[in-house]
């Protein structure tokens, strides 16, 4: 079951409680697919607000306790939103060994937050993540989806440049903006 | 006949049908394997792996409770090495788990303290980690602390499959795993209909009453306040158990001579209660079945966890709902009035308390205005039947020997078909009494009706009154109920004929006598005994018809007027609205 197909099918312009309906209406068929929207909501947002998950579970016919219990089991889910740019450094065992520890002690410094945080303005949230899969790229950090590879360990400074220049905005955290 | 499994237990040999598991098996036997998560009412989870044992032929080690015996298995309980298993796992329980035995609810009463003194847990070289949580006393009924909990999900699974409430969840994983309200929001903002039948499944004291005794006591010692009590059907028969009773000894004399002793000026019947809400309800049956006055099927309303659950989840039957207030909540109403009346007292002064089997009840006494129909809150503390045990304990009652009593009859005198309103079953066999006299202005013949009696989730049965066919249902345990409502809703839709006139809820299984304020380990064997207990009380009874009741009788010549008249109208009915699942 591909993502991206997945946020395809919805307009990102339909307001959000439209927007839980059809993808209640598009999972609730399939027995056990309560994650796969808890993903797909997630991708939309960027974390998952209580009101959409009651919604969500008005609409698929689960209650909100399963919910919370899912939301809450998965580390990768998030209850709060987290900031504008979603800082995700890798802390996978090639990127650890290229230094990847102190890239993110870096990143703490510079934001003055710590590893699962977010700044007090909303705009930087940090998380360390376990492999993104493109280990030949170690050290690397991902913001909001796009992929900051070879990273210089001693230069969070630099990568933060880099993100704010690129702003890779999300969809996801353009409708929340939207909301 | 199906194969039978042969194996042995502790050398023991057991013969037991296919499916049993290894901790029944063994209790067939007589040997009794430790259990902390397992709860006879409930599935096993296989939570908390104390009721661990160990195969010879393989050398496995089981959990015994979610585990069939399996043919020429050869079963060791209690060798030193599963002793010392067992021992690490309470070790481990302990460790996390708050030193507060002695200012806990559960203090003696406790599944894991029982543990911990059966294994001689001594000291621990491990710390002593206990989770800081806080609180939620938001439901003022129960109370959850889920530092002290063990992570069984006993109330999980009764709150969500037994009730199907879905209140209460674990939430995160591992270590920070912990129990909360659905939603992580207060108890009381979540769809929780305080039944407590979570407080009366937790093994520790993670979920407890919420205690009032203290507000009783105080009101006693204040010479300002004329004090009088009620008990409910169901609590005369379980008391007992807190006192080495045999399960369903009928106790009602010593309950009334206890709380004379403890200083209360007038001791009601909640029985009296129930006779009066048969009355108006029969009343009200009556006239929806052969006027048209309202909407059928009529759905009895005395249990305010249903009420709750209702109003949150079945908002489109309130039509159907009976308008009798519950039988505490009339008496409360009649306490405050007729009594005080009658007696010449302030009713400003009139404490009432009623001692209930029920969590629910402690939030019904302020659910809406009509609680306040005598210008005064009806009922001012519902006590569960736990906290009432601690009352007579405390107040140093030799409850045992104390010689019986008699009520103040004016609101205590009842008959048979009021005492059975402890059981599931026992509302609807009182109606059915009371509405064949209505309806044909003869009692029935036989005025037991046993189509409503028993355990059984949903019990259905008709009658024929005066030619005519009067079909009703019976559910108890919320998780039932859905069932029979779909039923109605289906009927309805279709514009079919409705497949009942008449039914009756009961949050709790079993009804009041298996209540969430009920003393601990209500299984279904003793839930058939404490209702025998009220049913024998029944059978043995001088009235068995709440019509028959003469202080009822009374009650409308000298106050009331008409039944189902404007005085009965303002004490003793109420109103329902649809209210939303959650609160935020």
């Amino acid at each position: 079951m591909s993502d991206e197909t997945a946020v395809d099918e919805i307009e990102v312009e339909e307001a959000p409680e439209d927007e839980i309906i059809v993808l209640a209406q598009k999972w609730k068929k399939k027995k056990g697919s309560l994650i796969m929207a808890l993903h797909e909501l997630q991708g939309r947002l960027g974390y998952v607000p209580r009101e959409s998950a009651m919604k969500l579970g008005r609409e698929m016919g689960v209650p909100l306790a399963n919910i919370y219990e899912v939301l809450t089991f998965y580390n990768y889910f998030k209850l709060e939103s987290p900031g504008k740019y979603i800082i995700s450094v890798c802390t996978g065992t090639a990127c650890h060994i290229k230094g990847s520890p102190k890239l993110l002690h870096g990143v703490e410094a510079e934001l003055g937050i710590k590893e699962g945080e977010s700044t007090p303005d909303g705009e930087y949230h940090l998380q360390g993540v376990r492999c993104l899969g493109c280990c030949g790229l170690a050290p690397l950090a991902s913001v909001n989806g796009k992929v900051y590879g070879k990273q210089d360990v001693t230069d969070a400074h630099g990568l933060l440049e880099h993100v704010k220049h690129d702003q890779p905005m999300h969809v996801a955290a353009e409708s929340a903006d939207a909301e | 006949m199906t194969n039978m499994i042969n194996a042995t237990i502790n050398g023991v040999p057991v013969e037991v049908a296919p499916g049993t598991t290894i901790l029944d098996a063994a209790r067939k036997v007589h040997v009794k394997i430790p259990t902390l998560c397992k709860h006879p009412d409930l599935e096993a989870t296989g939570a908390c792996g104390i009721c661990i044992v160990k195969v010879k032929n393989t050398g496995k080690m089981l959990r015994s409770c979610c585990t069939p015996l399996d043919e020429g298995m050869d079963i060791l309980t209690e060798t030193p090495e599963i002793v010392e298993v067992r021992r690490g796992i309470l070790e481990l329980t302990l460790s996390r788990h708050p030193n507060e035995c002695l200012t806990c609810l559960r203090n003696q009463n406790c599944e894991l303290q029982a543990l911990a003194a059966d294994f001689g847990m001594n000291a621990s070289d491990l710390p002593n980690i206990v989770p800081d949580l806080p609180l939620d006393t938001s439901t003022r009924s129960i109370v959850l602390d889920p530092r002290k909990c063990v992570l069984c999900g006993r109330c999980i699974t009764v709150c969500q499959q037994h009730q199907n409430v879905w209140a209460l969840s674990f939430l995160n994983r591992g270590f920070k795993t912990r129990i909360a309200a659905a939603g992580d929001i207060p108890l009381a903002d979540s769809p929780c209909v305080r039944c407590g039948q979570c407080s009366a499944h937790c093994p520790t004291g993670a979920i407890v009453e919420y205690d009032e005794t203290v507000d009783v006591w105080n009101k006693l010692q204040d010479p300002d306040a004329y004090c009088v009590v009620q008990i409910a059907p169901a609590v005369r028969v379980a008391v007992g158990e807190a006192f080495g009773f045999p399960i369903g000894a009928n106790l009602t004399g010593k309950i009334y001579a206890s709380l004379r002793r403890m200083g209360f000026k007038a001791v009601f019947d909640t029985n009296f209660g129930a006779d009066l809400t048969i009355i108006e309800e029969a009343s009200e049956f009556k006239s929806r079945l052969l006027e048209g006055t309202g909407a059928l099927p009529l759905i009895t309303s005395c249990c305010p966890g249903w009420v709750d659950f209702m109003e949150k989840f079945h908002g489109d039957m309130i039509d159907h709902f009976s308008s009798c207030k519950s039988p505490h909540e009339m008496v409360g109403a009649l306490s405050k009035t007729y009594y005080a009346e009658k007696m010449g007292i302030d009713p400003a002064k009139v404490f009432v308390v009623s001692v209930m089997p029920c969590t629910a009840k402690k939030s019904e006494i302020i659910r809406s205005k009509e609680m306040s129909s005598s210008g005064y809150q009806d009922v001012d503390v519902s006590l569960t039947t736990r906290e009432f045990a601690r009352m007579i304990k405390q107040s140093g009652i030799d409850f045992v020997e104390i010689p019986e009593e008699q009520p103040d009859h004016m609101l205590g005198a009842y008959t048979g078909a009021g005492t059975i309103f402890g059981a599931t079953g026992g509302v609807m066999e009182a109606a059915l009494r009371t509405a064949h006299y209505y309806v044909t202005g003869q009692d029935a013949p036989r005025v037991d009706f046993e189509m409503t009696r028993g355990l059984k989730g949903v019990k259905e049965g008709k009658i024929t009154v005066a030619g005519k066919e009067i079909r009703v249902a019976v559910a108890h345990g919320l998780a039932n109920v859905e069932q029979v409502i779909d039923k109605v809703r289906a009927a309805r839709e279709a514009g079919e004929e409705l497949p009942y006139h008449f039914i009756e809820v009961m949050a709790c299984a079993g009804g009041c006598v298996g209540g969430g304020g009920q003393p601990y380990g209500a299984t279904n064997e003793l839930r058939t005994k404490r209702a025998a207990g009220l049913y024998q009380e029944d059978q043995a009874g001088l009235w068995r018809c709440s019509h028959h009741n003469p202080y009822i009788k009374e009650l409308y010549a000298e106050f009331l007027g008409e039944i189902g008249g404007h005085k009965a109208h303002d004490l003793l009915h109420t109103g329902y609205q649809v209210l939303p699942e959650y609160k935020r």
